[in-house]
C-alpha cells in the first residue's frame, strides 16, 4: 500500500469511527494449552504414585536396608483412612477444625499484613524500622516462644491462630509492599499533576497496581497458613482435635496408614487454598495483568 | 506545490504559556536548562528539537509544575493543562473508557459529565469501539490515542507533548501527526511539543526552536510559513525540505 492509499483508508476509517487498519488489537491465545496441562497433570500424578510404590516394595529395603512398611503403600492408606467409615469421619472432622484455624489465621494475616504494608509504604523511616523485625519474626522457632504464647492466649484455639498468623504473615507484607511501590513514576506524575490526595493515590493508583503481587503473596501465605495451623496444634493441644493432633497421635502409636492419611489431607488442604487464590487472582486481575503465562 | 502557500496569520492574544529567563540545575548538579525565554500563544504550535539529554523534557516538567525552575519563572494557567508523555502511562487495570475519564475524575467532574466528555474524546481520537479494551490489548498507536483523549476530556488551553510518538513506527507516527493537526485546528490550543525528529517538528509547528546540548539553551528559532490545513503531501514539498535542512543545520551547529 502506498502512502496516499493508506492515507485514504485512514481518513475513511477515522470518519466512520472505525478501527484504523494497521493498529490491530493484540490478541491473547489460550488454545491447546489446557489439553497439554491435563496430560502434564496426569503424568506427574502417575509418576508420584509409581514412586510411592517403588519406595514401599523396593527402595527402602534395597537402598537403605529398612523395612518397607515404614512407607505404607497408597492403597493401604486409602483403605484404612478413608474407606473405613469411622476413621474417615474422624479424620474429616479433624480436617474441618484445622481448616477453620488456617482460614481464620490467614484472614487475620491478610488484614494485619496489608495494613502494615500500607503504613510502611507511606513513610520510608517506618519501612526501614519495621523490616528487621519482620525478618526476625520469620526466623523465630515457634517452640522457643511456646510458653509466652501459651500464657497469654492459652493452650488452645487462640494460640493456634497466633502461630498461624506469625508463620503466614511475611509474604503478605513483603508482596503487598513491593506491589504498592511498583506503580510507575509516570503514573505517579499524573496524580501529582492533578493534586491527588494521599488517599486517592493509594486507592486509585498504588493498591490496584499492587494487586498482582498481593495475590502472589496470598498464594504463598495460604500454603503457610496450613502449615501454621498444623504446627500450632502440635504445641497447643487443648480443645478441638485438628488433623495435626490426630496425626501426631497415630505417629506415636506407629499406626502408619492413618498417619499418611492425615498427611494426605493436610496436603490436599494446602493445595486447595493455593489453587483457590490462583483462581481468585485470575478473576480479579486476569483481565488486565500481563503475565508471560498463567498458573493455577 | 512549487510555490509556497500563504503564511498562516500571526497568532494573536496574550501568551498562554511563558518562560521568563528559566534555568534549571538538578540537586545532583546537572545543569539542564540555561536562561531560556519564549512564549506560546493560543493557536500557536511550538516545537523544541534538540539532541538527547539537552533538557527538552525538563522544559515540559517545569511548564507542568512537576519540577520548579531554579531561577526564572514559568507563567501558565495549570487548570487547563493537557500533557502526553512518551509512555502512554495508562493505568493497566482500567479499560480505555475509564482511563480516558481519569483526569476528569481526579478533578472532581461528576460521573455523567465525565462519561459524556470521555465518549466525545474517544470518538475524536478514533478509538470508538475500543472503550472496553485494556491497555495490554492495545497497540502502541492506540495507547497514544487513549493518552491524548485522556487530556482532551479537560479541554486544555495549553497542551504539552513530550516525544509522544517517538516509540512508534514511521507510518503510525505520520498518521498520528496528521490527526493531531486536525485536533489542533479544531481546538486552537497552545501547543508545546518536544521531539528529536526534525520532519515531525517542521510538519506540525508554527514555530520550531532548536536547543543546544546541555545545558540547553535556544540557539535557533524558525517560523514555519505553511498554512493549515497541511496535507500529508507537504512532507514531499521542496520548501518543506529546505526548511527541514535549515533546522537540521542549526541542530548540527548546536551539537558541535
Amino acid at each position: 500500500m502506498n502512502a496516499t492509499g493508506l492515507e485514504a483508508t485512514r481518513q475513511q476509517a477515522s470518519l466512520a469511527g472505525q478501527p484504523v487498519p494497521g493498529e490491530g488489537l493484540v490478541s491473547t491465545k489460550t488454545t491447546k494449552r489446557s489439553v497439554n496441562d491435563l496430560y502434564a497433570f496426569l503424568g506427574s500424578t502417575v509418576a508420584f504414585i509409581a514412586l510411592w510404590y517403588l519406595m514401599h516394595y523396593w527402595a527402602l529395603e534395597a537402598i537403605w536396608g529398612k523395612p518397607g512398611f515404614l512407607i505404607t503403600p497408597p492403597h493401604r492408606v486409602i483403605a484404612d483412612s478413608f474407606l473405613d467409615g469411622g476413621e474417615r469421619s474422624k479424620l474429616l472432622t479433624a480436617l474441618g477444625f484445622t481448616t477453620y484455624v488456617a482460614l481464620f489465621g490467614l484472614a487475620l494475616a491478610i488484614v494485619i499484613g496489608m495494613g502494615l504494608a500500607v503504613a510502611m509504604a507511606q513513610a520510608n523511616w517506618l519501612e526501614r524500622s519495621v523490616w528487621p523485625y519482620l525478618v526476625a519474626l520469620q526466623a523465630i522457632p515457634i517452640i522457643a516462644i511456646v510458653p509466652i504464647i501459651g500464657s497469654i492466649w492459652g493452650y488452645g484455639f487462640k494460640a493456634r491462630i497466633f502461630v498461624c498468623v506469625v508463620i503466614s504473615i511475611f509474604p503478605i507484607v513483603s508482596n503487598t509492599l513491593f506491589g504498592l511501590l511498583s506503580a510507575e513514576r509516570g503514573q505517579h506524575d499524573l496524580f501529582t499533576l492533578h493534586h491527588a490526595s494521599r488517599w486517592t493515590r493509594l486507592t486509585k493508583l498504588q493498591l490496584p497496581a499492587a494487586m498482582p503481587a498481593v495475590f502472589t503473596g496470598f498464594r504463598i501465605a495460604a500454603g503457610l497458613s496450613v502449615i501454621g495451623a498444623v504446627v500450632g496444634e502440635l504445641f497447643f493441644k487443648r480443645g478441638d482435635k485438628g488433623i495435626g493432633i490426630i496425626m501426631d497421635a497415630y505417629r506415636s502409636r506407629s499406626v502408619y496408614p492413618q498417619t499418611y492419611g492425615c498427611l494426605l489431607l493436610a496436603a490436599a488442604l494446602g493445595i486447595a487454598v493455593f489453587f483457590f487464590f490462583g483462581w481468585l487472582a485470575n478473576v480479579v486481575v486476569g483481565r488486565w495483568h500481563e503475565t508471560t503465562r498463567k498458573t493455577g | 506545490m512549487s510555490t509556497p502557500p500563504p503564511p498562516p496569520p500571526p497568532p494573536t492574544g496574550s501568551p498562554a504559556l511563558t518562560f521568563h529567563g528559566v534555568s534549571m540545575t538538578y540537586p545532583d548538579g546537572t545543569f539542564a536548562v540555561d536562561d531560556t525565554s519564549f512564549d506560546v500563544r493560543p493557536g500557536e504550535f511550538v516545537t523544541v528539537v534538540g539532541p538527547s539529554g539537552c533538557g527538552k523534557s525538563t522544559l515540559l516538567r517545569m511548564a507542568s509544575g512537576l519540577t520548579p525552575p531554579t531561577t526564572g519563572s514559568v507563567e501558565v494557567d495549570r487548570k487547563g493543562l493537557g500533557y502526553v508523555f512518551q509512555d502512554a502511562t495508562l493505568l493497566q487495570w482500567r479499560n480505555v473508557r475509564s482511563n480516558v475519564e481519569l483526569f476528569a475524575e481526579l478533578e472532581g467532574v461528576d460521573r455523567a459529565e465525565r462519561s459524556r466528555r470521555a465518549n466525545e474524546a474517544i470518538q475524536l481520537v478514533g478509538l470508538s469501539g475500543f472503550e472496553d479494551k485494556y491497555p495490554k490489548q492495545l497497540s502502541g498507536g492506540m495507547k497514544m490515542r487513549a493518552s491524548l483523549a485522556r487530556s482532551l476530556v479537560l479541554d486544555p488551553k495549553v497542551f504539552l507533548f513530550d516525544e509522544p510518538f517517538g516509540a512508534l513506527d514511521e507510518i503510525t507516527r505520520e498518521r498520528l501527526n496528521d490527526e493531531l493537526l486536525d485536533l489542533f485546528q479544531r481546538k486552537q490550543f497552545a501547543a508545546l511539543f518536544i521531539t528529536h525528529s526534525i520532519y515531525e517538528a517542521v510538519f506540525l509547528s508554527t514555530r520550531v526552536l532548536v536547543m543546544s546540548a546541555r545545558p540547553g539553551r535556544i540557539v535557533g528559532d524558525f517560523q514555519v510559513p505553511f498554512a493549515y490545513p497541511r496535507s500529508p503531501e507537504l512532507r514531499f514539498d521542496a520548501a518543506f525540505a529546505e526548511l527541514s535542512g535549515e533546522v537540521s543545520h542549526a541542530l548540527r551547529g548546536a551539537h558541535a
